[in-house]
């Protein structure tokens, strides 16, 4: 990064530039937050959602995603295991925006669960890597951001995401600013370098979404990770992905 | 956009994520490829007669240089007119991200553009530039003086180092116009999160695929420049560039199989959604059009044509037929890979599917207007830096 920055520096002063603007993050913390006294992670813990989709409409309300069904930072999946049928039955109306249908006869049923799906904040981010402008980074605290103000739209990053965490933020969404910019979850990012939790955290009437700081010892996050056996997505990505799934389904990506 | 996405939605088959309705790199994305292909493969055939000194070749070296020019001017638009934020399009080189393999397109671009391509054309019709100049007067031999950069200097000594600089200047280029399209194949073959991209073959089949869409492009412009003009073709030329299409063909033809043959046998994850995307969702733009019209029917008819059995006025409607094939085949060879490798989801469970909008910001008339730009640009440029009327010396004592 600094290479880069020394670059910029060379470019403004060779195109005459006064000033030149870097980037300002998207999602500024509040002032006296030490990005270097934090290390996040979230756990997801399979076995206690109930698919009530509270979390991923206080997720649209919080960080203005348009109410389209194409558009999510996070969503609910329904993974369903028939009786007699191979590979599982998946299926995510609206994201779980609404809740699930009662699809399924439940005779038929040998197992069934909700998988909470949100970015993952990879240590090792496809989509900060092939960015061309650096509008995706990764903070220090482990967050993945995108600034929208240097975002040029080319999606690379969005093809780049194993994970379909990423959308390219509607010319007709609500936030002007983030018009036909890449868009995807923070960790609530403006919440939680205040001390919050993350919306879709804050909601969860089972617990089932925890967040927490892998920096401080007596953390509920760090010690579930610590001791119990938990599982990431798609783990042969090499992502090193730092949303922890407890009992997860090996079929489940 | 968004009425689009409603119609898509009813289509959606299987499990995707929810974020993946939309097909994210549209009709343009395909295009860019496909045309930094023809600037690649373009220029490839005018390398022929420079550093392989292929002599049948020549007429078509100017007019192949001059085609690679028209389209690497519009390369870059299907990808600025794509972009959510064209106004911050420089970006890609004032604050290059160089882990990026985006970020560098802006460079390569730039310097195959005025390095190599710019370079060469100067110094080839500098000679000829000058005589212009002094000949034709008005805006036209004002822009010629112009194009002089000042320099009247067309002693045989001097024009003999110009010579010296083209073929210096064309070794730097080869592998420069193989890098630039190799790259581009590079852009999808390095995401590892999909596995209809994810191959490092990728590269190599851009550009085999580049030389056979160059090619072709080439021989179909001499055809009918020739046809417009009323100037007999010259049979050893268009002859041999029908060859080499041929051979590029075969190559191609090989890498292609090669690729799908290590799919279907290593039997990744995935595997299963890849059958059905081939057999099912671009069967017509695969199996149909890219395989069997685009590749199979032209390696055939260019085999028959090579025989000899035919007279040289049906070997030339051969050629006008498999060419145009041919330009159909590798586009759809583009579409296959950047809309084929979006239909498919991360998840390997479903499929989404692309509409093309009419019109409007990338639809169909728009991916039309940048296809149909880089001709006009040919033709002013034909106009402007003839490529056949005033012949290099071996081209009058071949005429003689
Ligand atoms: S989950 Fe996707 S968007 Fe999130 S950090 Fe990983 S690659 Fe980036
Ligand atoms: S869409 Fe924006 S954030 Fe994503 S890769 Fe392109 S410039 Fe970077």
């Amino acid at each position: 990064m600094v290479s880069r920055r020394k670059f910029l520096a060379i470019i403004a002063a060779v195109a005459g530039f006064a000033s030149f603007k870097r980037k300002v993050a998207a999602q500024e913390p509040v002032e006296g937050y030490d990005w270097n006294k934090h290390k996040y992670a979230f756990v997801v813990d399979t076995t206690r959602c109930i698919g009530c989709g509270r979390c991923v409409r206080a997720c649209k309300i919080e960080n203005e995603v348009p109410m389209k069904p194409f558009y999510f930072r996070t969503w609910v999946e329904r993974w369903v295991w028939l009786k007699d049928e191979e590979g599982p039955k998946v299926d995510s109306p609206n994201g779980g925006f609404d809740g699930f249908p009662p699809t399924y006869d439940e005779r038929m049923i040998s197992k069934s669960y909700y998988v909470p799906k949100l970015c993952n904040h990879c240590d090792r981010p496809p989509c900060v890597q092939v960015c061309p402008v650096g509008a995706t980074y990764k903070t220090k605290d482990g967050v993945v951001l995108v600034d929208e103000k240097y975002c040029i739209g080319c999606r690379y990053c969005i093809q780049a995401c194993p994970y379909g965490a990423r959308y390219l933020y509607p010319a007709d969404g609500p936030r002007e600013t983030r018009r036909n910019t890449a868009d995807k979850c923070t960790w609530c990012y403006h919440r939680i370098t205040r001390g919050y939790k993350p919306a879709c955290v804050e909601v969860c009437p089972v617990g089932a979404r925890k967040f927490g700081d892998l920096m401080d010892p007596e953390d509920e996050v760090r010690k579930i990770i610590e001791e119990r056996r938990v599982q990431v997505l798609k783990p042969d990505m090499g992502t090193l992905p730092q949303v922890y799934y407890i009992e997860l389904d090996s079929e489940v990506r | 956009m968004s009425e689009i996405l409603w119609q898509v939605l009813q289509h959606v088959q299987g499990y995707i994520y929810p974020n993946e309705v939309e097909v994210n790199w549209s009709v343009l994305i395909a295009l860019y490829p496909y045309i930094t292909g023809l600037v690649a493969g373009a220029f490839i055939v005018a390398s022929l007669e420079r550093i392989f000194k292929v002599e049948a070749v020549k007429p078509t070296y100017r007019l192949a240089l001059l085609t690679a020019l028209a389209f690497l001017l519009c390369a870059p638009l299907p990808l600025v007119a794509h972009l959510g934020h064209p106004e911050r399009a420089l970006e890609i080189m004032m604050t290059p991200h160089l882990s990026s393999a985006m970020a560098g397109f802006g460079f390569v671009y730039a310097w195959y553009l005025m390095a190599v391509l710019l370079i060469e054309l100067y110094f080839d019709y500098r000679k000829d530039i000058v005589m212009w100049s002094q000949e034709v007067g008005g805006i036209k031999g004002f822009i010629y003086k112009i194009l002089t950069l000042g320099d009247y200097n067309i002693s045989d000594e001097a024009v003999k180092a110009d010579n010296k600089i083209v073929n210096i200047v064309t070794v730097i280029g080869l592998p420069s116009a193989a890098f630039l399209h190799g790259y581009v194949g590079f852009i999808f073959g390095s995401v590892k999160a999909n596995h209809w991209w994810s191959s490092p073959l990728m590269p190599i089949i851009f550009l085999f695929s580049a030389m056979v869409s160059g090619i072709a492009l080439v021989l179909l412009i001499y055809i009918v420049s020739s046809y417009i003009r009323g100037v007999e073709l010259d049979r050893a030329c268009t002859d041999t560039l029908a060859n080499y299409l041929l051979y590029s063909y075969l190559l191609d033809l090989s890498l292609e199989f090669m690729e799908l043959a290590h799919l279907f046998y290593t039997q990744e994850e995935g595997i299963d959604a890849i059958r059905v995307l081939i057999t099912d969702k671009l069967f017509w733009t695969f199996i149909v059009i890219q395989v069997f019209l685009g590749t199979l029917v032209p390696i055939f008819l260019l085999i028959i044509a090579r025989t000899g059995i035919f007279k040289f006025n049906v070997r030339k409607w051969i050629y006008i037929f498999v060419t145009t094939l041919t330009l159909i085949g590798v586009f759809a060879m583009r579409w296959n890979v950047v809309i084929g490798g979006q239909l498919i989801s991360k998840t390997y469970l479903g499929y989404t599917t692309y509409i093309m909008p009419l019109f409007g910001p990338e639809s169909l008339s728009l991916a039309l207007a940048i296809w149909i730009l880089p001709f006009i640009i040919l033709a002013v440029l034909i106009k402007l830096l003839p490529p056949w009327e005033h012949p290099h010396e071996w081209e009058k004592t071949e005429a003689e």
